[in-house]
This record gives C-alpha cells, sequence and structure tokens, in this order.
C-alpha cells in the first residue's frame, strides 16, 4: 500500500480494507501497487510525479447493497471515495480521482442492462454497462431503437452522461446527460434515492418523465459529487428508415454568419442531426499568402485568394434521418432556405440510404464529395477507431501521444461569436507563446451540443512527452484557460488536474455558484467522502487541498 | 461482432494443441470479440483508414516481422497477455480485474493460442 488516504493512518486503513473485504469480498478489494495501477491515469500529466492522483485501493461491488454499505464503511473511516463506471474517461483523468489516495470504487461489475423499451424509447443501465455492451445487446435482440455514443464506445452511457458527453446523431440524443430520463443514487448518508417518477413507488412512467415533482436535483450527479449513480434510464432514438447527407459550400468567410443562422433554424426544428462544419481553406496552410492573410484575418485577402484556389471559405455537411421522402424533402427545404440567404451557395447531395447502413456502407469512403463525417457514430455504431488519434501510426510511429486531452471552451453559437473566438484564441496563443497554428480563421466549431458550440482550445498545447515537458505543458494549459476566462470562455469538462482551475473562472458574484454547490455538499455529505475536489467542489473536511495540484 | 464462423468449427474438432479446452477457446473468443476486436481486430479502421488503430499500431511496430492482427499471433501466451493488458502498452491503457479477471485474460491466450493454428 504505498498510497494511503489524506489523514488516515496506515493501521485504521488496513481495519478499512478488511470491512470492504466483508462487503464486496475479498477478490474484489485491490489494494497492491500492481492491482492499483491500472486505476491510474495513463495519460497523466504529472505521472510519476508526488502529487499524482494515484488511489490507495479500489473496491468493485456488484450490487447496490454493496455500494451502500462501501459508502458507510467509508464515512466510518473516514475515507473519500471516488466512483468510476467503465473508467475509461480518457482526456479527461481515466479512472484516476481528485484526491490522491481515495479508493476507487469500480463499478465495471455492475454491468447489466435492466431493460429496453423499444415502443416507448428507452434504456435503463447499471454504471459498469459500456455503450459497446447496449449496442450488442439490442443488435442481439433485433430491437428498433439507435444509441447515440461518443467517439470511443467502451465508455458507459452512465459515466459519459455525468460526465456530460456528447455524441452525434439526432437533437437532443446527442447530449446524453439531457437525454437521461431517471436516476437512482447512492447518497453520501447511503441511502438509495430516486429522481423524477422513480420517487413515486409505484410509477410506470420513471423513464419518461424525469421531472417528477419539486426541485429536480439530477443536475447535481453531473460532474458532481453528491452520491453515486447506480442506474440510469436514457431517452432512445427509434431506429429512421433513411438517412442521407449532403454538403453546403459558401464562397466568402462574411456568408459563413448567414450559414450558422439557417442551420441553426434547421437543427432547432429538429430537421436535421449533428452539421459538421469545416474549412476548405485550411488546405491552403501551406501557402504562405494565405497564411498571412488568415492571422492578419485580412478577410477580402482570403476572399480573393479562396477564389484563385476554387475553394469555398466554409462548409457544412447536414444529416437527415426520417424516410426516404422526409429526408429527401429536408435536404430540398435546406437548400431553399440557404440559397434565400446566401445565393451563391453551392449544395453537393451526398448519398441517401436505408437504414441500418451496412458496415461497408459506414465504412465507404467513395461518396460524391469528401465527407469529414464519421459515419459510424452518425450511425450510433460504438467502436474503437478513433483510438488512431492517440496510438502508433505511420506518422507517429515512435512516440505516442502521452499528453492526450479534452479543453473545450462553449462559445456563442453565431458566425460572429466563432469569428471572435477565432481572432480571440489566435490573440491567447500568441500570449502565451504558441505557435498559431490551431486557433486560426480556419477554425471551425463544433455542434456537438444541440443548442451550443465548443471549439477546442488549449489541445495543442500538449506534446512533450518528458516529465518535465509535461508539467509545463500544464502550466501552460492553465495559462489559457485564465486568458480564456478573460474573455468569456470557459470550458464545459475538464481533468481533475485542471477542474479548480475551470472552477475558478464561473466566478459570477464572488463565486456564488460553487458557495453554494459546497454548502449543498457539506450539508448532504458533511464527512466529504465522496469525490472530493471534483468540479472544484471542496467539502470542509478536504478544503485544504484546493488547488494543490497547481505547484 | 462475434467471430462466428469459427465457432461451430470449435465445437466440433480435434483442436490442434491438445492442451487447449474448447470451453476455454470459446470463452476467449468471445471476451477477445468484446474486449479486444474492437481495436485489434479485422476490418477497416475510421475515417478511411484501412485498418483498427490497435492492428495498426503493430502493423507500424513490427513491420512485417510480426503479424499485424493478433489472431494471427503466436507467441502470446497468458503471462505474455497478462504483463501487456495489466501494465498497458503504448497508447493502450491497463486493463482492471473487474474489466478482465486473470482467468479471463487466459482464456483470451487459449483462444489466441487456436486462431493462430487455423490461420497458418
Amino acid at each position: 500500500m504505498a498510497v494511503l488516504p489524506p489523514g488516515v493512518s496506515a493501521v485504521r486503513f488496513a481495519a478499512a480494507v478488511e470491512r470492504f473485504k466483508d462487503a464486496v469480498g475479498a477478490d474484489w478489494v485491490f489494494t497492491s501497487d500492481d492491482d492499483v495501477h491500472p486505476y491510474r491515469d495513463h495519460f497523466s500529466y504529472i505521472k510519476d510525479q508526488p502529487n499524482e492522483l494515484i488511489p490507495s485501493a479500489a473496491v468493485g461491488p456488484d450490487s447496490v447493497e454493496q455500494v451502500q454499505e462501501i459508502v458507510r464503511i467509508a464515512n466510518e473511516f473516514r475515507i473519500p471515495l471516488y466512483s468510476i463506471s467503465t473508467g475509461k474517461n480518457f482526456a479527461y483523468g481515466g479512472p484516476s480521482p481528485n484526491v490522491r489516495g481515495s479508493v476507487v470504487v469500480d463499478l465495471k461489475r455492475m454491468n447489466r442492462v435492466l431493460e429496453v423499451d423499444a415502443k416507448r424509447n428507452f434504456a435503463v443501465v447499471e454504471p459498469g454497462v459500456s455503450y459497446i455492451d447496449l449496442y450488442n445487446h439490442i443488435q442481439e435482440r433485433g430491437l428498433k431503437v439507435w444509441i447515440d455514443t461518443p467517439d470511443p464506445g467502451w465508455g458507459s452511457p452512465i459515466g459519459n452522461s455525468l460526465d456530460h458527453g456528447i455524441g452525434y446523431t439526432l437533437g437532443f440524443y446527442r447530449d446524453h446527460f439531457g437525454a437521461h430520463c431517471g436516476m437512482e443514487v447512492v447518497l453520501p448518508s447511503g441511502e438509495v434515492m430516486r429522481t423524477g417518477m422513480g420517487a413515486l413507488p409505484e410509477s410506470n412512467s420513471w423513464h419518461e418523465y424525469k421531472h417528477g415533482f419539486g426541485p429536480d436535483p439530477a443536475g447535481l450527479f453531473g460532474q458532481g459529487n453528491f452520491g453515486i449513480v447506480t442506474k440510469m434510464g436514457f431517452r432512445l432514438m427509434p431506429q429512421p428508415e433513411h438517412w442521407r447527407n449532403g454538403l453546403v459550400s459558401v464562397p466568402k468567410r462574411a456568408d459563413f454568419i448567414a450559414l450558422v443562422e439557417v442551420v441553426n433554424y434547421l437543427t432547432d426544428l429538429g430537421l436535421i442531426g449533428e452539421p459538421w462544419y469545416g474549412s476548405p481553406l485550411s488546405a491552403l496552410m501551406e501557402n504562405s499568402d494565405f497564411t498571412a492573410a488568415a492571422f492578419a484575418f485580412n478577410e477580402d485577402k482570403m476572399d480573393q485568394l479562396a477564389a484563385a484556389a476554387g475553394l469555398a471559405s466554409f462548409q457544412v455537411e447536414l444529416q437527415f434521418y426520417g424516410s426516404e421522402g422526409t429526408t429527401r424533402a429536408g435536404w430540398d427545404y435546406a437548400q431553399e432556405l440557404i440559397t434565400r440567404k446566401i445565393p451563391a451557395a453551392q449544395f453537393t447531395a451526398g448519398e441517401s440510404l436505408p437504414v441500418p447502413l451496412t458496415r461497408e456502407q459506414i465504412a465507404s469512403t467513395t461518396g460524391p464529395y469528401p465527407t469529414r463525417m464519421r459515419r459510424n457514430i452518425t450511425q450510433g455504431v460504438p467502436g474503437l477507431g478513433v483510438w488512431y488519434q492517440t496510438s502508433r501510426t505511420e506518422f507517429n510511429p515512435n512516440s505516442w501521444n502521452e499528453t492526450h486531452i479534452g479543453l473545450f471552451s462553449l462559445v456563442g453559437r453565431s458566425g460572429e461569436a466563432v469569428f471572435q473566438a477565432q481572432k480571440d484564441f489566435a490573440e491567447i496563443s500568441a500570449i502565451v507563446g504558441l505557435p498559431s497554428v490551431f486557433p486560426n480563421a480556419t477554425a471551425t466549431p463544433v455542434n456537438w451540443y444541440q443548442h451550443a458550440f465548443l471549439m477546442g482550445n488549449g489541445f495543442r498545447a500538449g506534446g512533450e512527452n518528458t516529465p518535465e515537458g509535461k508539467i509545463k505543458s500544464a502550466q501552460l494549459l492553465r495559462r489559457i484557460l485564465e486568458e480564456n476566462a478573460k474573455r468569456g470562455y470557459g470550458d464545459y469538462r475538464a481533468p481533475p488536474m485542471l477542474q479548480d482551475d475551470v472552477s475558478d473562472q464561473y466566478s459570477f458574484n464572488n463565486h456564488v455558484l460553487r458557495r453554494f454547490n459546497e454548502t449543498l455538499k457539506n450539508a448532504i455529505d458533511p464527512n466529504g467522502i465522496i469525490s472530493p475536489g471534483r468540479a472544484g467542489i471542496w467539502p470542509v473536511a478536504y478544503s485544504a487541498l484546493r488547488g494543490s495540484l497547481r505547484s | 461482432m462475434r467471430n462466428r464462423l469459427k465457432l461451430p468449427v470449435l465445437c466440433t474438432m480435434v483442436l490442434a494443441a491438445s492442451t487447449l479446452q474448447a470451453q476455454d477457446v470459446e470463452l476467449g473468443n468471445t471476451k477477445f470479440q468484446h474486449s479486444c476486436a474492437p481495436c485489434h481486430g479485422k476490418g477497416p479502421g475510421d475515417d478511411g483508414r484501412a485498418l483498427l488503430p490497435g492492428t495498426d499500431a503493430l502493423r507500424v511496430k513490427y513491420q512485417g516481422s510480426q503479424p499485424a492482427l493478433l489472431e494471427e499471433r503466436t507467441d502470446l501466451p497468458a503471462d505474455v497477455l497478462m504483463v501487456y493488458l495489466r501494465k498497458g502498452s503504448w497508447s493502450m491503457p491497463p486493463f482492471r480485474k473487474t474489466e478482465l479477471s486473470d482467468s479471463e485474460i487466459r482464456d483470451i491466450a487459449a483462444y489466441l493460442e487456436f486462431a493462430s493454428s487455423q490461420s497458418r
């Protein structure tokens, strides 16, 4: 036992471990260095440093009752817990806790798909169920419902939604927390609570009406530390009969503003799935004339060079789910609306395919135009193909990306806001001394959430794989986050290493939101045992650790 | 996802390697298809790539001196798999015992031994 929970002696911890063994069985309590090793963040910036977020142990319950008992023991021994579902939240800390020495509550063994209703369109799962598991469950039974999967499918619907993860199909299904409907939680007291209609013992609509009666505390459990979620319901998209896509290209930079307006309209009417924005001008970033114009945000010059190269300034790929007829009508309508506002817009019909797509159709790269769309995730098919971004490839044969991290800022959902963000991020890059390659005039937003844009900022700050290089990169990321906040950009998600930093930025009215959350935290979890420090929410018992990872 | 082509064979044939138990091989096949094949299986990768990321990584690593597909490898007994899976390798994170038990890793090794014997 190389690491102990803060403030707990070795003797006391050994006694707690024996109690954990009584609760879940000796085979499912892990204390040796070898067994604890997989609970470290494989992509940690502070790996092997004295402050690395290593747990003291892990326990693997198989039932709600065992989770309750673990929580009671942790209260008795004042041991901080950190719960994980499938533990695959890589780029956001993986299975590692916020507090070094915590005991990880590994819920992977609770891996039952409890219900899939393909007529009322919902599923109920335990935390250890992965997107791949849920997909396989549905396929093996021939059910006509879709999941909405994030890029890597080994994560869990519960874990991903609780960290406000996203997917790529239609409308609100993409917001995984927003698409949840009803949850069961083991509270810090050890009691079991159900939200929404689950609070009504005889209800048959738990997974259809999430609000129940009175205040709905479900939001506290998203990126929160108010309990351990043991079940969740999720709304599922009924399997459409048909899917088609199409490409819209606009010639001038200023056209992007009207393009976003129309796409917002189509999105908010529920007529399109996730729009995939891009700029063909990124192909000109090797051209010194163009880069000079792009870094200076010289719009006239960029338009002139785009026209000379025969390239559109921006594009968006639209996708439609429905029948053959409704998707065709949707594509026709999109063209009509966009032409009204941007007469010079160009349209290229994509593919028009019956659903479900075959494996070959999903993998096809021979459509009418080169697509940027990852078709497996737009079809709700989970996989791990995206992992090439971190792995050994022909282009990266000798060193893997140890600094894989996700930082994305919320940006207003308009062309004007995107243009401002491009300039702001380029300015921030200059201030912190990063090359102005990634944040530039061709950067486009992702529309993962139905009503929000996100833009990556800081993603490229990592890169040096040496221990010193990684610490330097972490400090650089902190500087970027500070500069972001000065300009009104906050991140939607962060690894434990940076959660205090992001939390600091949400400071309206002297951090009243955080003070509110911490007042609740101290009332609900007086010993502060559930994931202290998560999202910058520190209970009194561990408040001395706030910001301790910055040094 | 499951490699169904080999399952009928498993049920009826005398396994090439006499020490392999059919049940272990079948369990290992199921676990391999679930936990390993999404990265190390056959078939195309994302974004127009020819191979899945784990398969491509091993192709780049070995440059033909070893098969890129784990199911064609003859040098992955349980004790070797145990090291890679528990410690991680490059960008493949380590696997916890709640994800893959020691027994399941041994089953996967049995399946890989069987699968590689069929691919020769």
